[in-house]
């Protein structure tokens, strides 16, 4: 079978916009998802977890909403880590006020309240774009991770400042808390991503994501065919710390399980998310997969060959790593400014025509 | 051959029925600071008719369409649309109004396919939330595919069905123009406004051009307002041109009235001075 779309016709509409309209792909796409929920969950460990599955789900649920923000509607924010923040100390508050909820109503809910928050510090971006933006979402940053360091409320007023994660149940499992097994941990993480994804896919593709990408490539004239560039503004804010927010509470409450808000959620998280979606592409629902994929992945096999190949003393492969990581990003935006996701296109393109280019 | 003004409408030289008036420009000025971009124009533009507004560069040509879709709010003077006065309005509020233009320089959105740019222009017309959309059911999907549908018409109409996919940044201009115009006709407007539909086309692309705009004008009933500088393409295309010079209306008839207008002639010609 080649990767071809000659023979595979398309007689309705909805055939026609489907996400993955050559067969291939589409087999791809179910093969990994039965791989995802049928394999991996029957043989993941804790350190698989921990160290590479649990970080990248958690990561790909960011960078698809920053990607939404930032990618789709052209608003560039460097508030993410605070984002996130928020969404960490909602579901904290949350499962501790109502302990017996299941934990993915918690985690949605923390999703709504980070939206609200994030709406209003993208009211700014009605009046200013770009740096300008970026700076005023970089305000959010620091008022955020402030606010949850000095309010001794956000925290149930622990002696610490740390806040730590109670024990959580979904459909009688544990998630969350000390008892919770690798592959609950991944499967949690993974449904959650799989939903997220199909809806960031569903509103990219229809009126929604019209309406910020016309915003995004020319707002004058967005606003001269009918887009109202508060409300499609506003919803791109809404979505994506919507999107922030379920990773952030996540973050915490999955993958942390204690966390301290300047050492979990400051800048460097900003940068990092927004590493991932430039890395991945901007614009593109599988490049927040492969940027999330690349940085997380990348640290931990740089340090497995490293350390456990080269036997070299952990303090240097650190540090090597960071500069390594470093470089390659560069050379990576010298080689391909629009990001793996481009890489990925024109690979698909080639094969399309494989083994006959002319 | 003079016509009849009359508010009940006219028939021109080729037999089309023109209705009454769809908007008028009632003493409309329109200042920047001290710079008087128009002075004191009134006209109107009749339902079903194709209208010119023509003039040398600087005139005021795009300031006055810029009026007329509601980008700028005339300093004084009034815009009535069908009849009813139209107050400060926001772009997108006009555009609901059933305005739809294009621009001179192409203002499409360059990383969309030009499926995609086309279907902005029904933007309005689209229903559902946000709910229904992230989960692609029901009214949703429905909704697509129904403007889908009347898109791949209007696709057709213009002739782009092989690049419907394309990403509009790599399309040759003369097709960024056509697909601009079809993304203004998807909105189905009454009234199109088209800055410069020709400019900088060959004559070949001139003359499909052309043939589209005289095409949709009859088959779809669309009142057109166009500005060009191609006076072929006016005098064969238009009803009625509008000739401004220095912000003010030196001329306003038929091509042939226009044609044999002493002012019309001294703007374009000079005038000696003794």
């Amino acid at each position: 079978m080649l990767y071809r779309e000659a023979g595979d016709f398309k007689t309705t509409y909805s055939d026609d916009s489907q996400t993955f309209p050559i067969r291939f792909d589409r087999m791809g796409y179910y093969v990994t998802l039965l791989i995802a929920f049928g394999v991996i969950p029957l043989v993941i460990n804790d350190y698989w977890a921990n160290a590479v599955f649990v970080p990248f789900l958690i990561y790909a649920i960011a960078a698809l909403g920053l990607n939404i923000l930032v990618g789709y509607a052209g608003q560039l924010s460097l508030g993410t880590g605070g984002f996130m923040a928020v969404g960490a100390y909602s579901v904290y508050k949350l499962m501790t006020a109502f302990p017996g909820m299941p934990v993915l109503i918690d985690v949605l809910l923390a999703g709504a309240i980070t939206a609200l928050v994030g709406v209003l510090f993208g009211l700014p971006s009605l009046r200013i774009k770009g740096f300008y933006l970026a700076v005023a979402t970089l305000a959010a940053q620091f008022f955020l991770v402030w606010l949850f360091n000095k309010v001794p409320w956000f925290y149930n007023y622990s002696a610490s400042g740390m806040i730590t994660v109670p024990q959580g149940k979904m459909l009688g499992v544990y998630v969350t808390g000390a008892q919770t097994t690798a592959s609950a941990k991944y499967l949690f993480c993974l449904i959650i991503l799989v939903l997220l994804a199909v809806v960031a896919r569903n509103l990219t593709r229809g009126t929604v994501g019209r309406k910020w990408m016309a915003i995004r490539d020319m707002d004058i004239a967005a606003e001269i065919i009918g887009v109202n560039p508060l409300t499609a503004k506003l919803s791109a804010f809404a979505v994506s710390s919507f999107f922030i927010g379920v990773a952030g509470a996540l973050f915490f409450a999955v993958y942390l399980g204690a966390a301290e808000v300047t050492e979990a959620f400051s800048i460097q998280k900003s940068f990092l998310i927004l590493f991932m979606v430039i890395i991945g592409g901007l614009g593109s629902i599988f490049g927040s997969f492969a940027g999330a994929a690349f940085l997380v992945l990348l640290p931990v096999l740089l340090k497995n060959v490293l350390v456990g190949q080269f036997g070299w003393p952990t303090d240097l492969a650190a540090h090597l790593e960071l500069m390594i990581v470093g470089a390659l990003i560069v050379g990576f935006l010298i080689a391909e400014p629009h990001g793996m996701a481009q890489l990925w296109r024109l690979a698909k393109e080639k094969l399309r025509l494989w083994p006959f280019p002319h | 051959m003079p016509v009849s003004h009359a508010e009940e409408g006219y028939v021109t030289a080729d037999g089309r029925q023109i209705g009454g008036t769809l908007m008028e420009m009632k003493n409309i000025t329109l200042r920047f600071g001290g710079v008087v971009a128009i002075k004191d124009i009134s006209f109107d533009i009749r339902d079903g008719e194709i209208r010119a507004i023509i003039g040398p560069n600087g005139a005021g040509k795009s300031s006055m369409l810029n009026v007329i879709s509601g980008f700028y709010v005339p300093t004084e003077g009034d815009v009535y649309f069908k009849k009813v006065k139209r107050g400060p309005m926001k772009p997108y509020e006009v555009a609901r109004l059933g305005i739809a233009r294009t621009f001179q320089n192409i203002a499409l959105f360059d990383g969309m396919s030009v499926l995609d740019n086309i279907m902005t222009g029904r933007l309005t017309m689209i229903k559902s939330g946000l709910l229904s959309q992230a989960l692609w059911y029901g009214s949703a999907a429905r909704e697509e595919y129904a403007h889908r549908e009347k898109v791949e018409r209007i696709i057709d109409f213009l002739e782009i069905q092989n690049i419907r996919k394309t990403p509009v940044g790599r399309l040759p201009y003369g097709l960024k123009k056509r697909v601009e115009l079809a993304r203004a006709l998807a909105a189905e407007p009454k009234l199109l406004l088209l800055d410069e539909p020709m400019a900088g086309m060959n004559v070949e692309e001139k003359e499909d051009m052309s043939r589209f705009i005289l095409d949709l004008n009859d088959e779809f009933g669309t009142t057109i307002c166009l500005i060009e500088h191609d006076m072929g393409v006016v005098m064969d295309l238009s009803d009625r041109v509008v000739v401004m010079d220095y912000g003010r209306k030196i001329g306003d008839g038929t091509p042939d009235e226009v044609r044999n207008n002493q002012d019309v002639i001294d703007a374009y010609l000079g005038v000696a001075h003794d």
